[in-house]
């Protein structure tokens, strides 16, 4: 059977009593024609990748091919311990700013949904994985979790800065992360609808405006900040906190939001941050040097 | 959906358009050459020329050319391995082409025996479509198996091809021909479903009024 919508994913995972992983391992098994070893397999080189680029970036500072970004993951590591934030809420955003700078440098990541998300999903399940003392094993279930929910994003709304603006991109990779942090930690199915639907209407509306046209300004640090969302999210699902407008709901809208947002706040650099004086300056400088 | 398609693939940064793309658009020039390829000009238009160098795209143009794929931590660095393999190139700008996606790329590749002229655009994703083959206009991804053939413009020649894809239990998925005038040189692409056996090249290229063969696996 094909799953839709997360309500149809959340009933077939009560249903059967199992983890929305277990279900989804099973259906996509079918679906491509591959055990469910070739895909957790597959999975596990993904998640390494992933690693490998937070390690990278929070070991030292990473810096842009254009120069414009550099460091930030780095920086935020080093004062994770004392910051306010907490240290988890810290170490999840630092990451996330490691792998996009990873991006940036022309490194290696995994598109997750996209290459300008790409640091969401490990910053927060890293981190997440790391307090929880989960294995491998157990991480790589979790983000099949998180990609039948971009899947369900993808299918009724968009994951494309160009069509729907950041909130496609950044914002459905902060539910992805979301859904498998609540799921890592032990959260029901439902929960882990609640928690998308808060990742979600939280950054409803975001612009894709890339300074320069370049994946690094404001990419690298919406990346820190969805995976920081992305954890707060999964902790108000597990603290039994319910969304009123239910997730399939707040997807539509997403969707609806948008394709009302004009073609110069979706990816076009015509608009929000990248015509700001700075922002028209640095596009000045980077064509400068070419 | 190919759940791989939402968390995945594994690529070099930092866009799936810009790098990811040109790479493959770079592979698939390669692959319509048929064999190492000594020289390369390319021309980048559009955003691909206004925003390239920021992205890595000539890189990525030049490490799709060596035949690195999307993921190789090569690709930052294949101006120079360009150089160690002497393989001469230049990345020129094109300009502004409102008639051209905005993510386009032309090669002029010369070999040891052969050269061709390749004109595609990566259309979002990291996918991407070849609009034109030494002057003839074709529509193609590279994400099905694919036959490309240059043959005489004369009735049968179609005939022969699918017979010789037939008979080696080949599907064919789609297919198109063009021609630059009547009686003269063809172009015919055809997408297949299953993996296309060694030696199908050869024996395409043995038949009666067929210039040339390529084969192009998808990457």
């Amino acid at each position: 059977m094909a799953i839709n919508t997360i309500d149809e994913l959340i009933n077939f995972a009560e249903k059967q009593n199992q983890k929305i992983s277990t279900i989804v391992k099973e259906q996509k098994a079918k679906e491509q024609g591959l055990s469910e070893k070739e895909l957790t397999d597959k999975m596990m080189k993904f998640y390494e990748v992933m690693k490998q680029a937070a390690d990278r970036g929070t070991s030292k500072e990473v810096s842009s091919i254009s120069g414009i970004t550099g460091g930030e993951g780095y920086k935020l590591w080093q004062a994770a311990k004392k910051g306010l934030s907490g240290f988890n809420i810290l170490k999840a955003s630092a990451r996330a700013m490691a792998v996009s700078n990873v991006n940036a440098s022309m490194g290696k990541i995994v598109a997750a949904p996209t290459a300008g998300s790409c640091g969401i999903i490990p910053g927060a399940i890293v981190t997440a994985a790391e307090e929880l003392k989960k294995r491998d094993e157990e991480v790589v279930d979790a983000l099949f979790t998180a990609a039948a929910v971009g899947e369900i994003i993808a299918k009724n709304a968009t994951l494309a800065g160009a069509e729907g603006g950041c909130q496609a991109e950044c914002g459905s990779a902060s539910a992805m992360a979301t859904a498998a942090v609540v799921e890592l930690a032990g959260g029901s199915p439902r929960q882990v609808g609640h928690a998308v639907a808060f990742a979600l209407k939280a950054v409803m509306g975001m612009v894709c405006d890339p300074v320069a046209g370049l994946v690094e300004v404001p990419c690298v640090k919406r990346n820190g900040m969805g995976a920081a969302q992305a954890l707060l999210a999964a902790d108000m699902a597990l603290a039994g906190i319910k969304s009123v407008i239910p997730p399939d709901e707040v997807i539509k809208a997403m969707a609806q939001v948008g394709r009302a947002l004009p073609g110069e706040l979706k990816e076009t650099a015509r608009g929000g941050l990248a015509v700001t004086p700075t922002g028209k300056k640095i596009k000045e400088k980077v064509f400068e040097k070419q | 959906m190919n759940i791989f398609d939402i968390i995945g693939p594994v690529m070099i940064g930092p866009s799936s358009s810009h790098t990811a793309g040109a790479v493959r658009l770079g592979n698939l020039a390669r692959n319509i050459l048929g064999e190492e390829p000594k020289k390369a000009r390319i021309i980048l238009y559009n955003s691909f020329a206004d925003t390239g160098k920021g992205h890595g795209t000539d890189k990525a143009l030049v490490a799709g050319i060596l035949g690195f794929l999307p993921d190789d931590e090569r690709i930052k660095v294949s101006f120079e391995e360009a150089e160690k393999l002497g393989i001469e190139f230049e990345l020129v700008s094109g300009g502004a082409r409102p008639d051209l996606h905005p993510n386009t790329a032309e090669f002029y590749l010369e070999g040891s025996s052969k050269t061709t002229n390749v004109l595609g655009s990566s259309v979002g994703g990291g996918r991407v479509v070849i609009f034109s083959i030494d002057g003839f206009k074709t529509e193609f991804s590279g994400e099905y198996y694919t036959v490309i053939t240059v043959h005489k413009d004369i009735p049968g020649m179609i005939a022969k091809v699918t017979t010789c894809l037939s008979g080696r239990k080949i599907n064919i998925a789609q297919m198109r021909v063009s021609r630059e005038s009547r009686g003269e040189k063809a172009l015919m692409i055809i997408e297949a479903d299953e993996i296309l056996p060694e030696g199908i090249k050869e024996e395409l290229e043995k038949l009666n009024g067929i210039y040339r063969a390529m084969i192009i696996s998808p990457a």
